[in-house]
């Protein structure tokens, strides 16, 4: 019995079992074209239709929303999402496309959306049948989030939307956006309100896609303007005003720390190499440096173990914030997560190009660039993590003054 | 065999460490502390660092000292888990004492009490540690390295010689970087025996015994130079006459999860220092810990604390439940917290600005207990050089 599996409740015991069984028959064939690193960057109907075909099996198979309610397109199980993860990731799966759908707008909608919302709403969003995006950041609405400009003007009983929203990953292939809207100008906080927007529908009709091309030369994310969009006072999330409490409940689901388990997949077989850190330990035995392997090299050798130990940490310290009676503070480690991991994933991806040295230099269609190209591009997409989601210097912000209760900067 | 997902630490290793936390808070509180150890500025005073034995006293009388011993000799027998937690309460007091070493000492006994051939010996001293006695480990050469054949997979080292050898009966020769040897009533000795290495034990009054003090920065603890003269072994004080390197190394990985806690426990009250300072004093209109130049080190400091810590929990975990994995484990543990105590130490001082670089100012004390931590048996990048040996 795997450590994972000691603790299962009887229910939880049952759900792993009838998991393994699925995933044994229903893992699928190898993607017909090249995937991208992560959701953040598909840019092919091609890619999406493989992943799309996987989520609507998953989640038809029970895997994928299973702590959500059954009327709202989910399982209706307790604490079993967690189960499904640990399992689709212990194969080869592909991931999740629809991954704002449900780590940031499922869990959002869930808990401020009316009941018709989230009936409406929900069941195509686990399926993946409808693809979601999130407009928060604004040209000038980054780091500090609370200034978005982009207007809801009440109408009668609709909002007309106007403002331009960017970095809006997935955005060209969405169904439904949720958005934070400014509604009263004299309050920074108060003065926004959260509502779900249908961009597809109205493209061309109020909504414009532009796609933004990354440092990688990926596409992926976009921006999106609005002209006099109109929608629905039904459309909005929890009261008028409350937009920043609502924004709160998403990005707490985004840093991973919130409520609702987010349903994830994205396995490998062991054929594959390591991720991350150890990763590394192949790539040094592949390079040469300085006439030997630079596994050999001391200097070498000492950043690889230093981010092997960074990696580790990281997965330790998740397992003891499961631990009450280990953590101080109960946000201080869920907190940490999202600034740790991505400095990691960093500073490996930099080690890595410094392990291959001139062949650092040899992008994605090189057929000499060690590993497929893989780091220069993991390099380089690694700032997206860093920076998306409340860059590194605001999580510093967020740990100083929600867990060590240091006085708000501004 | 798999490690539980709480990493072990159950109720009973809650209580202790929730009890010793309140016990050095109410008994040893770092003005008591200060005051006990920080009396004479002077760089040149005389080594020996003060300790409050009545405390110590009370602390073998809980038990607390005989926590790895097994029940089987009397002992308290618990985890390694809950040995961590307890370090961890120790560092956070930088309580001077000889705890670490005695507890370093049972883990030792305890490998001797399970590989050696003279097992009823180590068992004998085992229950000396259940009635108050406290022991230190001899083992460094001069230049601070552990012995050759204990740095199993390193051929480099190979030319260097034992300090202390056992010849007809007698042990000679100089053991070096002793920890707390003014303290405690035993000193277990790593010996070269002809070829082969051996360990024995020998009272700290023993006739031909003698103590040199090392003049330390760390003024919560002593290190000194024992010299052997003519020190007569007899069947009682032989731990092994062969293999001792190799059961030095299997008590390794607790010596060092041990030690990383200490340093997790300091830095820990390092961080909680530095972070009150940073919210009371004001600079331009505000608390310093406004400034983000500020903020974001203090912040630095709980990640690298948080990292360390967990490696603890899951080297001793790995030392109770996977010791396959347990070396592998304890040495990221060791790098971990040595980096978080020595940053930690770096921006408590940093972060006080000029008050912090005063002998009032209560930091020195921690400051340089981690420093002195940070190279106890191997320093963070010694650690990662010997768990490199065992990733690639």
């Amino acid at each position: 019995m795997s450590e994972q599996a000691r603790k299962d409740t009887p229910e939880q015991a049952e759900f792993r079992a009838y998991c393994k069984n699925w995933l044994a028959e229903n893992i699928p064939a190898k993607p017909p074209v090249r995937l991208p690193q992560s959701p953040l960057e598909i840019m092919t109907n091609e890619q999406l239709d493989y992943l799309c075909a996987w989520q609507k099996a998953a989640y038809d198979a029970g895997l994928v929303g299973c702590d959500y309610p059954v009327e709202c397109g989910g399982g209706g199980k307790k604490d079993c999402q967690r189960i499904a993860n640990q399992e689709m990731q212990s194969v080869a799966t592909p991931f999740l496309p629809n991954v704002i759908g449900l780590g940031m707008a499922a869990p959002t909608v869930f808990f401020h959306g009316s009941d018709a919302l989230k009936q409406k709403l929900l069941p195509k969003l686990l399926s993946g049948e409808e693809i979601w995006c999130q407009g928060f950041s604004e040209p000038g609405a980054g780091s500090d989030l609370a200034s978005v400009q982009t207007f809801a003007q009440p109408k009668g009983d609709s909002w007309v939307i106007n403002g331009h929203k960017v970095w809006t990953s997935l955005a060209h292939f969405a169904s439904w956006m949720i958005i934070l809207c400014r509604t009263d100008k004299s309050d920074k906080y108060k003065g926004l309100s959260y509502f779900v927007v249908p961009i597809k529908a109205a493209l061309g009709k109020g909504v414009t896609v532009r796609p933004l091309i990354k440092i990688t030369g990926e596409t992926g994310f976009n921006e999106v303007i609005f002209e006099d969009l109109e929608i629905p006072d039904a459309y909005r999330l929890d009261e008028v005003g409350a937009g920043w409490k609502v924004a709160m409940t998403t990005l707490t689901h985004e840093r991973g720390a919130g409520m609702l388990v987010t349903p994830a997949s994205g396995g490998r077989d062991e054929t594959e190499r390591a991720p991350g850190a150890y990763g590394l330990l192949e790539l040094a035995k592949e390079c040469v440096r300085n006439g030997k392997p630079a596994a050999q090299d001391p200097i070498i050798r000492d950043k690889i173990m230093q981010l092997i130990i960074r990696q580790e940490g990281f997965k330790q310290a998740a397992r003891r914030g499961r631990v009450p009676a280990l953590t101080d503070h109960p946000m201080r480690i869920p907190l940490q997560g999202k600034l740790v991991m991505t400095e990691v994933m960093q500073d490996a991806a930099q080690v890595a190009l410094e392990i291959e040295g001139m062949k650092g230099s040899l992008y994605l269609a090189d057929k000499n660039a060690p590993q497929e190209g893989q780091w220069p591009l993991a390099y380089m997409n690694s700032f997206g993590m860093t920076i998306a989601a409340g860059t590194s210097e605001v999580q510093k912000n967020i740990l100083g003054e929600r867990v060590l209760g240091l006085p708000k900067s501004k | 065999m798999a490690q539980p997902k709480n990493f072990g630490f159950g109720d009973d290793e809650k209580m202790l460490r929730d009890s010793a936390k309140k016990f050095f808070a109410d008994n040893f509180p770092t003005d008591r502390l200060h005051k006990l150890v920080a009396e004479d500025p002077d760089p040149n005073r005389m080594p020996e660092s003060p300790w409050d034995k009545s405390l110590w006293q009370k602390i073998v009388e809980l038990g607390w000292t005989a926590v790895a011993v097994p029940e089987s000799a009397g002992g308290v027998g618990m985890s390694m888990v809950a040995v961590a937690a307890l370090a961890e309460e120790v560092g956070r007091a930088a309580f001077p004492s000889p705890f670490i070493p005695t507890v370093n000492a049972t883990f030792l006994l305890n490998s001797c009490s399970k590989f050696a051939k003279n097992s009823n010996t180590a068992d004998q001293y085992l229950a000396h540690i259940v009635d108050g006695k406290a022991f230190s480990l001899i083992y460094l050469d001069q230049q601070g390295e552990m012995p050759a054949a204990a740095n199993s997979g390193n051929s480099n080292t190979g030319n260097s010689t034992f300090n202390v050898s056992f010849a007809a009966d007698k042990l000679n020769g100089v053991g070096y970087f002793v920890q707390d040897p003014m303290k405690v009533d035993f000193y277990i000795v790593l010996a070269a025996n002809g070829t082969d290495t051996g360990l024995f034990v020998v009272a700290a009054n023993a006739e031909g015994v003698s103590v040199e003090l090392d003049a330390i920065v760390d003024i919560t603890r002593d290190q000194g130079r024992v010299s052997f003269n003519n020190v007569t072994v007899t069947e009682e004080n032989i731990l092994c006459l062969t293999g001792g390197e190799a059961i030095l190394a299997m008590a390794e990985p607790s010596m060092l999860v041990t030690i990383a806690a200490d340093m997790c426990g300091a830095a820990e009250w390092q961080l909680q220092t530095t972070n009150e300072y940073a919210k009371m004093r004001e600079q331009f209109g505000h608390p310093i810990g406004f400034f983000q130049a500020v903020k974001h080190p203090i912040v630095d400091m709980m990640v690298m604390i948080d990292q360390a810590r967990s490696h603890v929990y899951n080297a001793a975990c790995a030392i109770d439940c996977e010791p396959e994995h347990a070396e592998k484990y304890a040495r990221m543990a060791k790098s971990a917290a040595a980096d978080a105590g020595v940053y930690c130490s770096s921006r408590s001082v940093q972060l006080h600005g000029g008050i912090g670089f005063t002998w009032e100012c209560y930091l020195h004390v921690y400051f340089k207990r981690q420093m002195h931590n940070s190279v106890l048996m191997g320093d963070a990048t010694y650690q990662r050089a010997r768990l490199a040996e065992l990733m690639f």
